[in-house]
């Protein structure tokens, strides 16, 4: 079943609709209820391999429902530590989860101070009010 | 500059379903209501419904629609008697596809031809210019609603008797006066219900109520594509011709009609490509003017709901259009294996 629209309090996001948890020098990545619900029932994940180099506000990635592909930007700077399994092989764990078990990505931050130019959850909220 | 959208009878209801609606070929249409692929398993397993009521119906009379029939189109429609119905194509002089569509037989010198929606007005004002003397074109497509209900489970939840495919009759479902016509778009058992416009929302409502699963225009597509029936404006096109699209079998070239001869000689001389159904070999969803590697291109791709992989059609070079042969998409930059295969791309295991 699709989750119910949501953007949780302690997430960071990018105005493209992408999300990161901060954990110490790490960062785990994904996309938002908003981006999931847009797209529809995802059926592929494009994933970088662990080691890659992703660029905040670059595509690292794409993500793909049946009508359509969209990129993944990351939100922040630095390497792939790990790549979800789970999202790259039933890619509708991301509708299902977008903030938990759909997760994308974890990332070692390069530039920590990244982190204050993203938008809070409130921020995110309005953001996304005006689409 | 922003055309105005049309609507269908079943507009509000729709937006009561939760529908996500958007523009397709000047209609507002519903492209999904709970997801695309639940709505593509409930049309496999069980039973969809779906507003077509978009597509246009041309009403073709007199005594010589017949003949003047028989000209325009590339079909023998001398085969259709009275309650029966054939896929057919309207050709232009290239022999190109101008529209593929189902005529009906209503009755001697009567027919209904059911049209693409983007196809409507083109196709009515190329009949309107070449109507023959003793037969009247009329464009009646906003007269009627047309609901496709398919399914393996759609006969029992309508309580119809089985018939064959590609016939119709009038009959009524719940005291609504409906044109039931054995053809649809899925590959599964089914029916398309014709009604007044008016009584449209009635309709939609009673077969929802016998539980058919509203279907929006996402699920057509991948259930279509499933069966590799082409679709006009991506698989088929004024540029394309039927022999190349494997659309042979619905031209009789024995026959004078537009473009003929030109058919004919690809027939004879065989065509320089032609339109293969393809499967993903590697985890990437194909998308309509992707190239193929060695000079082709994907006309339709998606994610096949039942397969659970990529599939597509595509124009490649006859060559290479070998059932088993392997393809490379570009999809992005990318290189993706692909294999061609027989149609259908999905059978339902016996």
């Amino acid at each position: 079943m699709p989750a119910a629209e949501s953007y949780p309090d302690d997430l960071k996001y990018h105005p493209e609709h992408d999300w990161a948890r901060i954990e110490g020098e790490e960062a785990v990545l994904g996309i938002t209820w908003f981006a999931q619900d847009a797209l529809g029932e995802l059926v592929h994940f494009e994933a970088p391999q662990a080691g890659a180099t992703v660029s905040k506000d670059e595509a690292y990635g794409e993500v793909e429902s049946v009508k359509a592909v969209s990129d993944v930007v990351s939100p922040l700077s630095g390497e792939v530590l790990e790549v979800n399994q789970k999202a790259a092989d039933e890619p509708e764990t991301v509708n299902e989860d977008p903030y938990g078990e759909g997760w994308l990505l974890r990332i070692r931050m390069s530039d920590p101070a990244e982190v204050d130019a993203l938008l809070d959850a409130t921020a995110y909220r309005a953001h996304v009010a005006e689409q | 500059m922003e055309a105005t959208l049309k609507r269908t009878p079943l507009y509000a209801r729709h937006l009561s379903l939760g529908a996500r609606m958007v523009p397709f070929a000047g209609w507002e249409m519903p492209v999904q209501y709970e997801g695309v692929i639940p709505e593509h398993r409930a049309v496999r397993s069980d039973c969809g419904a779906f507003d077509v009521s978009h597509m246009g119906q041309l009403h073709v009379e007199g005594p010589t629609a017949l003949t003047f029939l028989q000209e325009m189109l590339s079909n023998d429609l001398a085969k259709a008697d009275d309650g029966e119905a054939q896929y057919t194509l309207l050709t232009n002089e290239q022999g190109g596809i101008l529209d593929d569509l189902i005529a009906y037989r209503l009755a001697h010198g009567q027919y209904l031809l059911v049209v693409n929606a983007s196809n409507r007005e083109p196709g009515y004002d190329w009949l309107k210019e070449r109507e023959a003397r003793g037969s009247e074109v009329r464009d009646a497509s906003d007269e009627y609603g047309l609901i496709a209900v398919q399914g393996p489970q759609s006969l029992e939840r309508l309580e119809l008797p089985e018939a064959p495919a590609f016939t119709h009759a009038m009959g009524e479902l719940e005291g609504i006066e409906v044109m039931i016509c054995r053809t649809g778009y899925t590959g599964e058992t089914g029916v398309e219900l014709c009604c007044a416009a008016e009584d449209a929302a009635a309709l939609w409502d009673c077969v929802l109520a016998r539980g058919a699963v509203p279907c929006g225009l996402g699920a057509r597509d991948t259930l279509r594509l499933e069966v590799c029936y082409p679709l006009h404006g991506n698989d088929i096109t004024p540029e394309t011709d039927p022999i190349s699209a494997g659309l042979g079998w619905a031209c009789d070239l024995a026959k004078d009609f537009t473009g003929v001869e030109l058919l004919r000689a690809i027939k004879e001389d065989g065509p320089g490509r032609k339109l293969v159904p393809f499967v993903m070999e590697e985890k990437a969803v194909p998308r309509q003017g992707m190239p193929i590697e060695g000079g082709g291109e994907v006309t339709s791709g998606t994610h096949s709901p039942m397969l659970d992989r990529g599939i597509g059609m595509g124009y490649v070079p006859a060559e290479s259009a070998a059932p088993d042969s392997e393809l490379v998409v570009d999809v992005r930059g990318k290189p993706r294996r692909a294999r061609i295969v027989k149609k259908p791309i999905y059978r339902k295991e016996s």
